[in-house]
Order: structure tokens, then sequence, then C-alpha cells
């Protein structure tokens, strides 16, 4: 399903960001990406979604060269895909109803199908009860569920997560890793970076590691 | 999918609605700033206009034509029939020389001078009410005419047509130079408040970007907020002429009751009017679309 072909990211400052990345994710797989924080996790993920764009190299993307796509091509592109980010980015200007309908809203559902589907969302992650609560008052683990049911909500055939577990206690991240596996066991290939070893405990999915921008095998 | 899409537009309209009534002071404040720039050149343009109408529907142009002074009665009547036939012309009267002579003395100063006379000096004469006031089509006119064997002389004063004209013609560059005045003062208002607008929606464009939003869904709330304020300034522009020609017309009446003349200025029309809402509406719009296409690029994720 996705390739890099010898890619690489070199940043205007000099830095290498990811050196010649060779890899294949096939369709349904689940994945892993550990590494250092700088070790060129987050570039890969965004470059899977066209935010950040490779130097050199291919991404193909069901067989479609990620690199090369027209601007106007690339929100397309992203409604194939749900991405929970880092950082969350969740608007603080509408509940959490609002924020899950945006992706809906974006790719033309109709009123009726996208509430549906919004309360089908926030109740995979248990926030159904919180549907008219703003964000500013969500913990910090209710945040990254908020921003999990928004990434799934338009039923992406691709989650990308970075680092979702990032601040969360232990009981926590084992929560939102037991949502990525169902959501995996329903067809959805999963790609997952965290710097946090522990979390992956004795997985049987396939581990990629990255260090300065290396991929180790 | 036109139902969705429309769904789609009705949304983004009520919640730019809902926008714009949240923040009444800037809305009100921007919307009135716009529709006093547009309401000068509409003023002006009704003034003009009713200037226009008292010159063209109230006063044709007019001609007097004298005619020989030995021309028989036959001829008058033949000449009166060519008049009525002839396309230009609205309408003729004819003033014979004696009652022309019986008007001369009853408004001239020195009765007697005329009573005195050895005969009456004074031709027959048409007095011809013209369609057509365009200078050139007057002189054409006028060259027929005189042209006529029983035609001695044509008269009519087309300097003071001119002059009219002239002044109409300088009432229509004033209103189409304010008009492009007021028009880039209100891009420039829009273009700012948009500008602004979108460094408060910096998050929420960058987030839609980032799922996947196109560049016409993003720019969608900012056309809608212009295209409002824009027919809103156009509201209040409507606003401020009727007020101002219904407060001078109040004074004209009282002014030419004097001189009992009834007139007063004529409002303007619906038709005008809703020319007026699109214009503005349009203007928003414009300013808006400036806006967006210079500010939203500088926001990529």
């Amino acid at each position: 399903m996705i390739t890099f072909k010898n890619v690489s990211k070199r940043y205007p400052n000099g830095y290498i960001a990811l050196n010649n990345i060779n890899l294949s994710i096939n369709a349904g797989e689940m994945v892993f990406l550990t590494g250092h924080s700088g070790a060129g996790k987050s570039t890969l993920l965004k470059s899977i979604a066209a935010i950040e764009r490779p130097t050199s190299g291919t991404i193909t993307i069901s067989g479609q060269n990620i690199a090369q796509l027209k601007p106007s091509a690339i929100p397309f592109l992203r409604r194939t895909i749900g991405i929970v980010f880092q950082d969350h980015k969740l608007l603080f200007d509408r509940n959490v109803f609002d924020n899950v309908l945006l992706p809906l809203q974006i790719s033309n559902f109709d009123t009726h199908t996208a509430a549906s589907r919004v309360r089908a969302a926030l109740d995979k992650v248990g926030l159904l009860k919180k549907e008219k609560a703003m964000p500013i008052t969500l913990s910090g683990g209710e945040r990254q569920r908020l921003c999990i049911a928004r990434a799934v909500v338009h039923r992406p055939t691709l989650l990308i997560a970075d680092e979702p577990t990032g601040n969360l206690d232990i009981a926590y991240g084992r929560d939102i890793m037991s949502m990525f596996t169902s959501f995996n066991q329903v067809g959805v290939t999963v790609i997952i970076s965290t710097h946090d070893a522990s979390l992956l405990g004795n997985t049987q999915h396939r581990v990629l590691s990255l260090a300065q921008g290396n991929l180790l095998v | 999918m036109i139902r969705i899409w429309l769904a789609q537009h009705w949304f983004v309209f009520v919640s730019t609605l809902k926008r714009l009534v949240a923040a009444p002071i800037t809305t009100l404040l921007s919307v009135v700033i716009m529709g006093i720039a547009l309401s000068v050149p509409v003023s002006i343009y009704v003034l003009v206009e009713n200037l226009r109408l008292v010159m063209n529907e109230k006063n044709h142009p007019q001609m007097t034509l004298f005619l020989k002074h030995d021309i028989k009665q036959e001829n008058i009547d033949k000449i009166r029939q060519d008049l009525q036939e002839h396309p230009q012309i609205l309408g003729s009267e004819f003033i014979a020389k004696d009652i022309a002579l019986q008007q001369l003395l009853e408004k001239s100063e020195l009765p007697n001078t005329v009573k005195n006379l050895p005969r009456n000096p004074l031709p027959d004469a048409f007095v011809i009410t013209v369609r057509d006031d365009s200078i050139n089509n007057l002189r054409e006119l006028q060259e027929t005419l005189k042209s006529w064997p029983a035609i001695e002389f044509v008269q009519f004063d087309s300097e003071w047509i001119e002059r009219l004209k002239a002044l109409l013609q300088l009432g229509w560059s004033i209103v189409l130079m304010i008009v492009a005045i007021s028009s880039i003062a209100i891009i420039a208002v829009m273009f700012n408040t948009i500008r602004l607008q979108i460094a408060t929606k910096r998050d929420e464009i960058e987030i839609s970007k980032l799922i996947g939003a196109t560049d016409p869904f993003i720019r969608r709330p900012f056309l809608y907020f212009g295209a409002l304020q824009g027919l809103a300034a156009g509201v209040i522009a409507w606003l401020i002429v009727f007020l101002l020609i219904h407060l001078i017309n109040e004074q004209l009446i009282v002014f030419l009751h004097f001189y009992e003349i009834d007139f007063f200025l004529e409002p303007l029309s619906t038709e005008n009017g809703l020319s007026l809402l699109f214009f503005s509406t349009v203007l928003g719009w414009l300013g808006a679309r400036l806006s967006v296409s210079n500010h939203l690029w500088q926001i990529e994720p």
C-alpha cells in the first residue's frame, strides 16, 4: 500500500531528517515507528500525508506518487488518511461534536449521515457523553481520544498517529493502543510512532526503528 | 449531490450571519463606513437623474418656424399636414400673425407704438415640439425645415440645450469618478476586515487544510462574509439616500411654495436600488476574494 523508495528529506538549514529511506507497508498492516525524538519519525509520517515533501525519492500510496501530486490533488489524498497529531490540533472555539464533524463537512457529507457518524466515532473513543463539552474542559487523555475520533470519523483506510501516547500515563496509553488495535482489526492500515519502547511490550506487529534519519533493520 | 452542496452553502451562510451578529459593533462600523462611501455617488446620481428628468420629460426642445409673409392659407394647411407626418416632430401649434400681434400688444410696454404701425410686421409661425434632443439631429431638422419653400426662418436655441447637456455630462462624469473612488474604498475596507478575520481563524484554516479541505471550501466563509457585509452596506447607502431626498423635498416644498411651483425630487427607483444592492454585494465579495487569495497561501501547515 505504501512504498518509500530512496526517500531523503533535507531541510533548508542543512539538517537531514530522512536519509535514503526504503520501506513498504502492506494494506491492513499495523506498524510501529520508534526512535528518539529528532530521529525523523514525524517527518516520515508527515511525508505520507504530503504535509512534508521529500527532497528526493518517491513515495507511492496505492500506486499514486505522492511526491508529484499537484497541490489541488493533495486535499483528496488527505481525505483517505486519518491523522492523530502529536499536538492534537483541536479547535477550541467549538465543542467536541463540531470538532469531530469538521472532516465530514470538508468531505461534503449530508447533515444527517454526518451526525450519526460523529456519534459513532465519539462512542468508539468513549466521549459520547461529552459531545457538548468544549475541548478546553477536557483532560489530556480525553483530548487525545477526541483527536482519534476526528481521525477515524470519515473511515479512512490509513490511520497515522504521531506519538499518540506522548504525555499520558501507562494505563491511558494502553487504552489508546488497544483502540488502534481494534481499528486495525477491521482492516485499517495503522502506523504509530512512539519514542516509548515500553509501550510496545512483546508486540507481534512490525517495528521500524529510525535513528538520525536512517532506518535500522 | 446538489442538495448536499446547497446544504453546505446554507450552513456557511447561516454561520456567517451568526458571526456577523456575534460582533455587532465591528460589523456595524465597517458596514456604516462602506454604506457612507457608497451613498455619496448614489446621492449625486439621484440629483443628476432628476435634472435629466426635468430636462427630457417636461421640456422637449422646441423650434419656431417663421413663414413667408405672402403665404396663402392652403400652403399653411399643407405645412401643418407635413409637420404632423414628420416622425421627429411630436406636435405643432400654429400662431397666426394677427394673434401674434395681439399677444405683442398685451405684453408690450408701448402698446401705442405697436398699434400705430402701418401694417402687421409679424409673420405667421409654427411652434413645434421635437422628440429627439441630440444637437446633431436638431441641426439636421433645422436644415431640412429651412429648405421648405414656405418657410422663411427656423429658430431654436441650441446653446441653451448644449449647455444643459454639458452640465449633465459633467454630472455623469462626477458620478462615475466618485463611484470608482468609493469602490476602491469599499474593497480596501473589506480587504482589511478579511485580513483580520483570517488572522483570527489561522488555526481553523491550518487544521482544515491538514484534514483535506480544498481551497474553495476554506475561501467560502470569507467570501460569504464579504458579500453579506457588502449587501448590508448597500442597504445603508440606500437608506441614507432615501433620507437625504426626503429631507431635501421637505425643504423644497416650503421654498417652492412661494413660487407656486409643484416640484419634488424623485427618490432612487426600486430598479436602481436593487442594482445598488447587487453592486455593493459584488464589491464586498471582490474585496474578500482579493484578501483571501492574498493571505491564504501564507498559511500552509
